[in-house]
Parts: structure tokens; sequence; C-alpha cells
């Protein structure tokens, strides 16, 4: 039997009371995948990455988490599923009342039996392997944007989740700090075979590191592309794929983007 | 900035001439044309704009209500003869917008108005239900051993309403005491019974004043602070970091808190009730001519420790109280700037308003149990 695909999206609706965001959304997320949501502006991106992760309830269809209706879940089945799924918010959203180190700590201390000292290895790991060694005493508001940015990726693989869920990545970072934070998405997805789920309209880092791209329309409130982002580019099934890939309003001309994309884009980056 | 206007055919041209400026009065089209053109059969209104001079916001305000006039009567707007600059700023100022927003549903009635407001207030109750009930969950989790509470926030909950809050509850405990035993004077003095304010000041703080005014303060100094704390963490996406991670954020932030005002609540009131006889003591032998001795004796006769208790139990309760209102309010603090300062508010003035109505039901208990 075929295994379930790490995440699955069956006739989803979203809905604020009675105002429709998104309707008809059906897509699967592969294994090792890095599969970017795309869209313009208030197209429901942040609002269908809300609902992937659990915080929203669909107002009809089905969100498969390895098989397992998340909305559905109780318990201690939410939380197995809970664990292995991390979340990189937009701003960090690391608790500010906590060091860098008691961060990465409390998911270890809340879902693994490890004693404070093989925790605290953990955590010098985790922080190392985002630049950060040596920080574990700071607190957020003690070090930059960028670097919050970071910590809070290495809280969000804390427990080695099988899938992350980024939310805008990239937005408040200089392009050199964003583009450091694309290779570590790239790296985590190579070294660990993590499915990484990014909510982006950032073109570079969308060209950079997506294998598939999702696109949300807002003017016919579903999803109206998913494929390659050079292929969504360079046959767009809409006006608005068009547009949105080569940054135009619809009658300038378009800039030329990067050709290198997904699973190459690190090897070609260090070559 | 001059406006004119002049009529061929069937057409209305609009002579635009001079500076057009937001610090000089503009006319409005529709007036201006309405009473200048008045009874004219026009079709068309176009524009000469041959003598116009700079221009801003003030003359694109005059031509949009110069479309809007068009379309409303069904007239073609020319503007051909505009500068090609203002032609486009009309142009994006009629873009049909990329999504359309749903307006919302009109009330009409009165009743449905008293309708919404009853059915927002029964939601309300019952959030407010469902966190008290959270809340119980968590601490029989807790007694359980089902997780592990945060002892750090609980000392730091400790710490700050223990040692930081002594001065001001000792200063207002200290002036209601005076207050207490002042009136006490006039009016006990009147009937030769100056003796007995310590009874009064005694009876009052312990069974009353202590609890309720160390409640009072907390609600307004603790209660606002859990809520814009945890508002301020509503608004940064930390509460929902610890759902994402499966971390209840009522096991995790609400019950240390709550539990650390529980604990420090009657001790706060105990303080109070000792600083407030003394406020009172130094009031009666400075206007009574009471001895310390005289003060202490009349205090200690007829005051039982169930009226020490009382105030013991009711401060115990009001740090409940006032814990999860401003655990509660920061937990449902909306997006905007000044959601954190609604919380506040909210917590306080729910604070408050529990805290008496809690004080009036242990007073109706009290004398229906003979306690």
């Amino acid at each position: 039997m075929k295994p379930a695909p790490p995440l699955e999206v069956r006739d989803l609706k979203m809905a604020y009371g009675g105002f429709v965001v998104m309707q008809d959304l059906s897509f699967q997320v592969q294994r090792g995948e890095i599969f970017v949501i795309m869209g313009g502006s208030g197209s429901g991106k942040s609002t269908l990455l809300k609902h992937l992760i659990g915080l929203n309830k669909p107002a009809e269809g089905t969100i498969l988490f390895d098989g397992e209706d998340l909305s559905e879940a109780e318990g201690p089945a939410r939380k197995s599923i809970l664990s292995r799924m991390g979340v990189l918010y937009q701003n960090g959203a690391l608790w500010s009342g906590l060091t860098l180190a008691e961060n990465i700590a409390l998911p270890l201390e809340e879902y693994t039996t490890l004693d404070a000292e093989a925790i605290g290895e953990v955590v010098s790991l985790k922080l190392a392997l985002v630049g950060l060694r040596g920080f574990e005493s700071f607190y957020p508001n003690e070090i930059s944007g960028g670097m919050r940015k970071r910590a809070a990726l290495a809280r969000a693989s804390a427990l080695d989740p099988e899938v992350l869920f980024f939310d805008e990545p990239s937005s408040g970072l200089d392009p050199i700090t964003a583009s450091r934070l694309d290779d570590l998405i790239l790296q985590l997805r190579d070294s660990f075979g993590t499915t990484i789920v990014v909510v982006s309209h950032d073109l570079a880092s969308i060209f950079r590191i997506a294998d598939r791209a999702l696109f949300l329309d807002i003017k016919h409130k579903t999803m109206t592309a998913l494929g390659s982002p050079v292929e969504l580019r360079d046959k767009p099934p809409s006006d608005e794929v068009h547009r949105f890939l080569t940054r135009t309003s619809g009658d300038g001309p378009s800039p030329a983007p990067p050709q290198v994309t997904g699973r190459n884009a690190l090897q070609s980056r260090k070559s | 900035m001059q406006v004119d206007l002049r009529q061929t055919d069937q057409a209305l041209v609009v002579v635009l001439a001079g500076d057009w400026k937001l610090d000089l009065p503009a006319p409005r089209f529709e007036r201006l044309v309405e009473d200048r053109a008045e009874g004219a059969a026009i079709r068309s209104v176009s524009f000469d704009a041959s003598a116009l001079g700079s221009w801003d916001s003030s003359l694109l305000t005059f031509l949009s209500q110069g479309l809007l006039y068009c379309e409303a009567k069904g007239l073609e707007f020319r503007e051909d003869s505009l500068p090609e600059n203002i032609v486009r700023l009309l142009e994006l100022a009629r873009a049909v917008p990329e999504q359309e927003i749903e307006p919302e549903p009109k009330i009409v009635s009165r009743i449905d108005r008293i309708g919404m407001r009853v059915i927002a207030a029964w939601d309300a109750f019952l959030v407010s239900m469902a966190f008290v009930g959270a809340f119980v969950s968590s601490f029989s989790r807790f007694v359980r051993r089902r997780f592990r509470l945060r002892w750090k926030d609980f000392w730091l909950v400790v710490q700050s309403n223990g040692f930081g809050a002594l001065p001001i509850v000792g200063l207002i405990a200290f002036l209601v005491g005076l207050i207490i035993s002042f009136l006490g004077a006039v009016v006990l003095q009147q009937f030769g019974a100056g003796y007995y304010v310590s009874y009064l000041v005694g009876y009052g703080m312990l069974r009353e004043m202590g609890a309720l005014m160390t409640g009072i303060i907390m609600a307004g100094r603790t209660g606002a602070a859990f809520a814009a704390e945890l508002g301020s963490m509503k608004i940064t996406e930390e509460i929902d970091a610890l759902k994402t991670l499966g971390i209840s954020p009522v096991d995790h932030l609400v019950l240390p808190r709550v539990l650390g005002l529980f604990v420090m609540m009657p001790m706060l009131t105990i303080y109070a009730d000792f600083i407030g006889i003394i406020g009172g003591m130094i009031v009666a032998i400075a206007f009574l001519d009471l001895s310390t001795t005289q003060f202490i004796g009349g205090l200690l006769t007829p005051i039982v420790l169930s009226d020490a208790l009382l105030g013991v139990i009711k401060g115990t309760v009001f740090g409940l109280i006032i814990g999860l209102s401003g655990c509660m309010r920061g937990l449902q603090t909306g997006k905007d700037a000044g959601a954190v300062g609604q919380s506040a508010t909210s917590a306080v003035v729910t604070g408050i308003t529990l805290i008496i109505l809690a004080n009036a039901v242990f007073d109706w208990l009290a004398v229906l149990l003979n306690f």
C-alpha cells in the first residue's frame, strides 16, 4: 500500500464567519519536497498556513497529516501530530520571557524524556546549526531580527519534525540575510529530508527554493496554479500567475528571474 | 484657482485656470454645474485646461466629483483635453478593487440590535465559562502531575505580588484605617462611645476593607499587567507558537500566574489588615486620647477569629478572580495596536466588578450562616 503523503488537503474551504477566504483547495505535499504557497497580499496565504498547522478549523474539507485529520484529532493524538511538525512564524514568535536556550529546550522538555544535561547539548547543537553558538543565554530582544528568525528556526526544528512550515521567512530581512535563510531551508531538506511548506511572495526566494508552488488567486478565491515555479512562469495558466511571477502589473516588460530552482539550488550555489 | 463654464451645443466645457491647491477653497463640482447650467440640456462634460497652473489633490478631488456626477446623471465625462498625468491619476482612482468586499448585513430594527447584543453577551459568558473550565481542567492535571508547572513564572508572580506590592498595599491600607478611625471618632464620640473605635477599625479592616482594598489595588496592578503581558504575546504570535507545539497556554501561562496570585493574596490581605489597624490606632491615640493598651484591648475583646478568617478567604477568592480575569482578557486580545490597552482596561474593569460582586455574596452568606 502506498504510504500517505505527509500533508494532504482535500476540498478545503476557509471562512471567517460568513466571509469565504478561499475554497476548493486540494493538493498534496510530497515527502522531502519544498512546497511554496504563493499569492498576493491578502490572498489568504497565512490563513491557509493557520489551517495547515491546526490553529484554524476548516469551514469544509479535510487536512490530512500522514493520513490523520488534524482538525478532528484530540488529546494525545493531536499532540502526536503536532510534535511531528515545526513552525517558523513571520516574526519568529520566540517566547520573550525565555532565553534562546529555554525557547529551544521547551519542546524537548515537553515531548522527550531527556535529562537537563542532554537537553542542553541538543540545544547547543541546534543553535550551532543556525550559526548562533554561544547565544544560549541571550533573550530574544537582545539579538537582531535575522538572528531571531534563525533562533526560531532552531526551535521549530528542535524535535526534528517531519514537516516544517515557514510563514514569510524573508519578510523584514535584508537580501543577504534572506538568502542565508533560504540556504538553511535547503540544507534542512537536503540533510534531514524534512518536508518543507513555505508561505511566501518573495519571488527570488520562491525561484531558489521551491520544488513546487501553489498560487492562491484572490480574485477567484481559489488556487489557480500548481507546479514548478519555472514551469508556471514559462507557461502561466492565468494572467494573474503570469503577472505575479514576472512581477508586472500587466503591461510592462518582465524582468528575467533566476533559473535555478528547488533541489539543485544549493548545489548550484556552492559550485 | 478659477473655474468657469461654457456651453457649446449639448456639451458643457469646464474651464480650469490658475493654481489649484489644497489650502485654497475649492468649489464642489455638482453645485457649480447645477447653479450655473441649470435647465441646460447637456449630454457631455469636457474640460479646457489650457490656462491651468500648478495643481495638487484639490483639482483631482474636484474632477472626481465631476466623474461621479456624470455617472449619476448619465453624462459623458470627456477627459481627453486634460493633461495626461491627471488622466492617469483619475484612471487609478476609478480602478475596480482587486477584491470585492462583501457588505456587512445591515441591522435595521431596534429589536435586531437588542438581539445581537444579547447574543454577544451570551457568547461572552460562554467564552468566560469555557476559560474557567479550561483553568479547572489544567489545575486538575497539575494536581495529578500530568504536566510540569512553569515554576519560574510562578515565583516571578510571587515576587512581584509579594515584596513588590507591599508599599502600595501598605499605603492604601494605612489611609483606609485612618479614614475608618476618623469616621468612628466623629460618630462614636457623639454617643460617648469613642472607646469602641478600635472595634470599628478592627471589624471593618478584617472583614471588609483589608481584602476589598487589596483586591482593588491588585486588580489595577497585577490584573492589568497579566492582560498586557499575555496580550503582547498574542500579538507577537507567541501564544500560537505554544499551541502549535501542543502546549496549552492555560497550562503554561495562566496556571502559574493565577496560582502565584492565589498564594500571595491571603498574605497581602493579612498585611493590609495589620497596617490598616495601625493607621486607625494612630488616629484613636491622637484624637480620642486612647492609650495603645486601651485600643488593643478594645480590639481583641469583641473580635473573633472568624472575622479575620472571612477577610482572608475573601482575599484568596479575589486573587483567583484577578488572575483569571487578567489572563482571560489577555488571551482574548485582538490584533491592532490598541488591543493590548483595551485588554488591560477590560481586565481591570472585569476584575473590580467581580470583586465587588463576590464581596457582596460573601457578606450575604456570612449573615445567613452567622459567620
